[in-house]
């Protein structure tokens, strides 16, 4: 679905640290727009009453590789009223990935920002609970990180076969 | 002479009514509660699936063992009074299955957690798989004797094995 000029307006007015960038390669066409805007940009989207974005479908990382050198934070959004899909993108350094909350936002923000928070590292500032969701809390490393190495033990289980 | 009789007795009760634990972990667990089902009926073999560990026999590990499941499938097995017995049922719990090589989360065979006595294959088991696994545990408690605790031995080498481990 591509992105309605309306959409991209909204976006482009509330971002303050540089133009958001549409990403074709992606499917469906996303945004990619500033880290330190990504919180207005949430906040305008589920109040303007042209989009209401008041569904955060998931929230996803990827990341791009040590060559690349970067975490993409993906977050798919969803209109009821309006049946509108919106695809926002932020890319954050992979030795620190940081972004801010948005789960003050959308409350199911909370559990999938735990779960990126623990396979691929990204820290999600004011996050009132970002403890590990699937792994147990002992758990070292980020499991999905392309670079990632397993633990040679577990608990005095051996982990390898 | 009176030990041997008292061996095949006690053996036939054991064996004659094997209570294995209500537990599932994974798609295995799919199986062994269709084993339990009409159909394939465990209660012919005089088994009843029990809801504690401290009523059970036998623990059938039926899936995946994961890494965080670990813990508390130790704590299960440790729960249960002697005479007890394992299954794994299933290349998951035999030895991580699927997820032998990039399984980060899996732990490679449950063998490594709990002493097993059976391993039944299969991805899953059929219900005659694991029959054929109970028939074997079965086969195996008749040849236990009150003068050769042979399961305590293996029992004690294993829990020195463990230690050795940690």
């Amino acid at each position: 679905m591509p992105i309605t000029p309306e959409i991209f307006s909204i976006v482009q007015s509330t971002c303050k640290h540089g133009d958001p960038l549409v990403d074709e390669s992606s499917s469906p066409t996303a945004l990619k727009i500033p880290v330190e805007d990504l919180h207005n940009v949430c906040q305008e989207l589920l109040q303007d009453s042209a989009t209401y974005f008041d569904m955060l479908s998931c929230i996803t990382a990827i990341d791009n590789g040590v060559a690349a050198s970067t975490i993409e934070v993906v977050y798919n959004l969803y209109s009821i009223p309006y049946n509108l899909h919106l695809m926002l993108k932020v890319a954050l350094p992979r030795e620190k990935p940081e972004v801010e909350t948005v789960s003050n936002i959308w409350k199911t923000a909370n559990w999938h920002e735990r779960e990126a928070f623990e396979m691929f590292g990204v820290y999600f500032k004011n996050h009132p609970d970002l403890r590990h969701l699937l792994l147990p809390a002992d758990w070292e490393g980020y499991p999905l990180r392309k670079d990632y190495q397993q633990q040679e033990y577990y608990r005095n289980i051996k982990v390898s076969y | 002479m009176i030990i041997t009789k008292m061996d095949d007795l006690l053996n036939w009760a054991r064996l004659s009514s094997m209570f294995p634990m209500t537990f599932g972990i994974a798609c295995c667990a799919i199986e062994f509660m269709s084993t339990a089902a009409t159909p394939y009926d465990l209660e012919r073999f005089g088994m009843a699936p029990r809801s504690s560990p401290r009523q059970a026999d036998v623990m059938i590990v039926s899936g995946t063992v994961t890494f965080k499941m670990a813990d508390r499938i130790r704590r299960l097995y440790e729960q249960m009074a002697e005479p007890r017995y394992v299954i794994s049922m299933g290349s998951c719990s035999n030895c991580g299955g699927p997820y032998w090589q990039h399984g980060y989360h899996v732990v490679k065979g449950v063998d490594r957690i709990v002493p097993v006595d059976v391993y039944v294959p299969g991805c899953p088991p059929r219900p005659e798989a694991l029959i054929g696994g109970i028939l074997k545990l079965q086969e195996k408690i008749r040849g236990e004797s009150m003068m050769a605790p042979h399961a305590l031995e293996k029992l004690m080498k294993k829990e020195n094995t463990y230690a050795d481990n940690a």
